[in-house]
């Protein structure tokens, strides 16, 4: 099946600022429209995300390399991307990347506040939030304050 | 929805964008500094989504003249110190992620889509905004003299925000901005008379300036690409 070859595909397809994860592990790849031509539909995870435009040509990138050259890609924005769709398998390889991975809807609906990371070094809950804002859009800075390790935390949207 | 609706939801993400470009390699701290280049990074990118909504997003940022602009003027209001950006910031944050709100319960589809994404951003720059807000007034005597003063620049500006259907908002607007004032241990600005006009293209002599170095390149070399 089409849509089953360009998932596979896009499984492959590195997230360019966090390497360690696909672009299908972080849930930005929606859906595979069949169609004259077939569509593959995104959404960025960010409105100003710098990446978008890279991940834009990966993807033709991928699709060409693969004889998918006449596959469209389309953007659209609602219903607009969270932390939600990043697949279980994405969330452990970011934390084993030394990126605190987001917490879910459920885990947030229970309170009005982030909870505090866990510390992806050496697991402590006692971490310390440094900047609302880290390395990339879609990163906040935090601190473990067991290990002393600075870390990237994915910030819940 | 109206053309000029939309043009005003793109230039002041736009403009706003621009004026905290600015502050990049120049923020108080390096936290502070990625901090607000990511605000104005999101802001772009919300900018280039909203003016695509109203023709060519490029075309309507770089090739319009300061009167065809219909940002509000708090937005283009310049820097100043820190503490006037986070009270710039504060005050359009707020309303910001109201307006929002608004507009993703609303029936234009389009518009619902790109400020549905926006919202989310946006809770982000209230909220940081505000931690300052706080931070500063409940700080040090100098840190608190300049909130003061960068609340009472920017508070002149703040009508414009309520113009029109948006008058609304203001009720939840005044009852959010009173409550981190007061956590902040800081009273209201004194009511002043309200500017406005930046919605009509009238606008204050800081727009041509900043226009002048963003389009600089597009009006130099018409069209050209990276």
């Amino acid at each position: 099946m089409l849509e089953d070859t360009i998932f596979a595909l896009l499984g492959t397809v590195p997230d360019p600022e966090i390497p360690v994860i696909s672009l299908t592990e972080l849930g930005i790849v929606r859906e595979v429209r069949l169609g004259e031509p077939p569509e593959v539909v995104i959404t960025p995870t960010y409105s100003g995300c710098p990446a978008s435009i890279e991940i834009h040509a990966s993807i033709r990138r991928a699709l060409d390399g693969a004889g998918l050259g006449h596959v469209k890609i389309t953007t659209e924005l609602s219903p607009a991307w969270t932390t939600d769709w990043i697949s279980a398998p994405g969330r452990e390889k970011l934390r084993a990347y030394g990126i605190a991975p987001p917490e879910t809807a459920a885990g947030r609906l229970a309170r009005k506040d982030e909870a505090p990371a866990i510390c992806p070094q050496c697991g402590s809950g006692n971490t310390a939030e440094i900047s609302r804002f880290g390395s990339t859009p879609c990163k906040a800075l935090w601190r473990c304050l067991a290990c002393a390790e600075p870390f990237d935390r994915f910030k819940c949207i | 929805m109206d053309r000029d609706f939309l043009l005003q939801l793109g230039d002041d993400a736009l403009i706003l964008g621009h004026r905290l470009s600015e502050w990049c390699g120049h923020a108080p701290t390096l936290e502070v500094d990625l901090a607000l280049a990511n605000l104005g990074l999101d802001l772009l990118g919300q900018a280039q989504f909203f003016l695509g909504l109203a023709g060519d997003a490029d075309q309507l940022a770089y090739k319009r003249d300061a009167h065809e602009f219909k940002n509000c003027l708090l937005v283009e209001q310049p820097n100043g110190d820190f503490a006037r950006t986070i009270a710039r910031q504060f005050f359009f944050s707020t309303w910001h992620e109201l307006l929002l709100r608004r507009l993703r319960d609303g029936d234009d589809a389009a518009v619902a889509a790109v400020a549905g994404k926006a919202v989310k951003e946006v809770a982000y720059h209230a909220r940081f905004a505000a931690e300052w807000v706080v931070r500063l007034g409940d700080g040090t005597d100098e840190s608190r003299r300049r909130m003061v003063e960068g609340l009472d620049w920017c508070w002149r500006f703040v009508d414009e925000l309520f113009a029109g259907e948006e008058a609304a908002l203001r009720p939840v607007w005044d009852e959010r901005v009173a409550e981190v004032l007061a956590e902040a241990g800081l009273a209201l600005p004194a009511k002043v008379r309200g500017i406005t006009g930046g919605r009509t293209g009238k606008h204050t002599e800081h727009l041509g300036h900043i226009l002048s170095e963003m389009q600089f390149l597009q009006r130099a070399y018409p069209d050209a690409v990276w």
